[in-house]
């Protein structure tokens, strides 16, 4: 954790600043509200309601650019299939739970099929042009338009959603206070479980991502190609294969994460498109190629597009323009990106 | 001191003083074609290719003479295109302010270009891919904006009704007229093109393009130019944007939609992004295959709403084998019996101050 002391010590006032922030956060999110706050800002619940959407809409969000940003930060090539492969996983995570009734195994089958695709794109697109970002980007992009309407010849306009098994569904109730009855009960927050497992999830993933890459020699591998590709492989090392399974990895999580979306929303054509987007704008504003960024990337969109949902429904997407716009002109390798 | 040259010049293809048979013939032919072809030739396919050809062109601009892949020029241009629906007359009287033309076309024009130059200065903090990531999401941000505003855009409905005014008493929207208006505005832009790409600034561009860094160093601002050549982009794409809405007679969020950005780039490239002429010729393949691909594709048996992916796999098949659209195509097959001799022209004039 250097980066953490030396931010605060060469930013003092933007450290107490972003502390102070957070732990206002922390005490209306703890905190029973009182009654004037609740004038002012409406319901409490509706309010904890809003941040827990937004922190889960975020791992959804972390799930999906995690791969991507991994990808382009090992082999800075851009795939803007990445939302297709968002698409078809969670499609054929719907078969595959439509078929067998277990929705657990579509993890496993979706993230051997999907993480297939990914090699396969790897392998006979990306490689035959190294190099050449622009001429990447334009044939990811056609195989997204090819991809999207073979999805939508074979699955059709209509929506699916997944079903969370039993286990999974119905409410749970959290330690957080909701409001206070008036014979001095405390009325605490029931919410989906589904979505807590699915955050919870996310940390999981994310914190194991994080230890591999810090902790494995294929992490080590993995920075020292993020660092200089030219030089890992002049050392003996067949970056191809670190290459593939990067790829691999990162098509395997976005179908996983469609799965994941495909329960907790749904899935028709124009999801892959949107998000899409929501993985660029998340590694935008977190920073290129940094897992931690995108986690503080997803948290933050996810949080300003569920908590400008609430509070002013008109301009929520206005808000996650504003915050790419704001990052983008004070700091354009984003938040948590490395200057290259 | 180093001489100023220009390393590449591909934009002086046409020179006036030396136009080629083939360029009057088409010339010609273009002027003649209400004579020839059908209305609905004229203005769903002529006149749909001018437009996307003139939006693709401003493209063409940033990606090929500054080095800057834009996913924005189709929402500029349906920026201007919604200032007019709602400066001008349009069939939602409650918000539109019914303007006279001299004022509400020319204002949309600048509020686009303003736009532009705005998302222009934003996108050259970034450099290659970065830029194609930005404009696609603040492309995207425009088409959920106007979706789910509906005190000045009207959200989902959008404005109805936006026709051309009625100018010398004739009907801009008639097929005759129309083809000669968008023929007209397109011939306009692509000479501005041809004529902007010789200028100092075009050359300094283009030096942009190929050396940051030693620009930089003679002392031209690497940012104001990049800039400005989204401001002149910009312009093209307004004019094209309010074309495309006089002939949809509409204008909707869906008129800016993702897949509307997108096919922008698949025109602009396809038709080939080193020259002017390229993204009319994109255009036109576009809308030909928009038109008669359902029935090219139940004439071999397959559902006629399998468009997208013939473009797809076309977009596909040009991005892998010719990167230069089919005009690179067309100047590989020229090029082989002649030998290179073609190649060598520009290079041999006299360089410019």
């Amino acid at each position: 954790m250097g980066t953490l002391h030396s931010f605060i010590a060469r930013y003092p006032i933007w450290a107490i600043a972003i502390l102070v922030l957070i732990v206002a956060l922390a005490w209306l999110i703890v905190a029973p509200w009182p009654p004037g706050l609740e004038e002012a800002m409406g319901r409490k619940r509706v309010f904890l309601n809003a941040i827990l959407s937004g922190i889960t809409l975020g791992a959804l969000y972390f799930l999906v650019a995690s791969g991507f940003t991994l990808v382009f930060g090992l082999m800075r090539n851009v795939n803007l299939a990445h939302g297709s492969l968002y698409l078809l996983g969670g499609y054929i995570g719907y078969g595959v739970a439509d078929v067998t009734g277990y929705w657990l195994l579509a993890f496993p089958v979706v993230f051997i099929l999907v993480g297939a695709l990914g090699l396969l794109l790897q392998h006979q697109v990306f490689r035959r042009m190294e190099g050449e970002e622009l001429r990447q980007t334009m044939v990811t992009i056609g195989i997204s338009i090819v991809l999207a309407d073979l999805m939508l010849w074979f699955w059709g306009g209509q929506s699916y959603q997944l079903l969370s098994p039993d286990w999974l569904s119905g409410p749970t109730t959290l330690p957080l206070v909701s409001s206070i009855r008036p014979n001095g009960e405390a009325v605490y927050l029931s919410y989906p479980l589904v979505r807590i497992a699915i955050l919870i999830a996310a940390i999981v993933i994310g914190l194991a991502m994080w230890f591999v890459l810090n902790r494995s020699r294929l992490g080590m591998l993995i920075r020292a190609g993020v660092d200089d590709r030219d030089i890992l492989a002049a050392s003996g090392v067949r970056i191809q294969y670190v290459f593939l399974a990067v790829f691999a990895f990162g098509a395997g999580m976005a179908g996983m994460a469609g799965i994941v979306g495909g329960t907790f929303q749904s899935l028709s054509p124009g999801e892959d498109t949107r998000f899409l987007l929501a993985s660029l704008v998340v590694v935008i504003v977190g920073g290129m190629g940094s897992i931690p960024g995108a986690a503080l990337g997803a948290v933050i969109i996810g949080l300003a597009e569920q908590v400008g949902l609430v509070y002013a429904p008109t301009y929520s997407v206005v808000f996650t323009f504003l915050i790419m716009a704001t990052v983008l002109a004070f700091r354009p390798q984003g938040l948590l990106g490395a200057k290259h | 001191m180093a001489q100023v040259l220009p390393v590449t010049a591909p934009a002086r293809l046409m020179v006036l003083e030396g136009i080629p048979a083939p360029v009057w013939v088409i010339g010609l032919l273009l002027l003649l074609m209400p004579a020839l072809a059908s209305n609905f030739v004229l203005f769903q396919i002529f006149g749909w290719s001018f437009i996307l050809g003139m939006i693709a062109l401003s493209l063409m601009v940033l990606a090929g003479y500054g080095g800057m892949v834009s996913l924005i020029q189709m929402t500029v241009g349906a920026l201007a295109g919604y200032v007019v629906a709602i400066l001008g007359t349009s069939g939602v009287p409650q918000i539109s302010l019914g303007w006279p033309w001299w004022l509400h076309i020319p204002l949309a024009i600048l509020v686009a270009t303003l736009f532009g130059t705005l998302v222009g200065a934003l996108a050259v903090r970034t450099e290659g891919i970065y830029t194609i990531m930005i404009t696609l999401a603040i492309a995207a941000a425009f088409f959920y904006f106007t979706r789910q505003n509906y005190g000045i855009f009207n959200g989902y409905t959008g404005f109805n009704n936006v026709v051309p005014p009625a100018l010398f008493g004739v009907d801009w929207r008639q097929p005759v007229p129309f083809y000669y208006l968008t023929l007209g505005c397109a011939t306009l832009s692509y000479l501005a093109v041809v004529w902007m790409a010789r200028t100092p600034f075009g050359l300094a561009l283009q030096g942009v393009r190929d050396n940051p860094r030693r620009m930089s160093a003679l002392g031209f601002s690497v940012t104001a130019h990049r800039i400005l050549a989204y401001s002149f982009a910009s312009v093209i794409a307004a004019v094209g944007g309010i074309l495309l809405v006089w002939q949809n007679a509409q204008v909707v969020p869906g008129t800016a939609g993702i897949p509307q950005v997108i096919d922008i780039l698949v025109i602009a490239v396809v038709g080939g992004l080193k020259r002017p002429i390229g993204p009319f010729i994109g255009a036109l393949i576009y809308a030909l295959l928009s038109v008669f691909s359902s029935d090219i594709l139940l004439a071999f048996g397959m559902s006629g709403e399998r468009f997208k992916l013939v473009v797809g796999l076309g977009f596909l098949a040009v991005v892998f084998f010719s990167p230069d659209g089919v005009l690179g195509l067309w100047e590989r097959w020229r090029a082989r019996p002649q030998g290179s001799g073609r190649d060598l022209r520009p290079a041999n004039r006299e360089a410019r101050p």
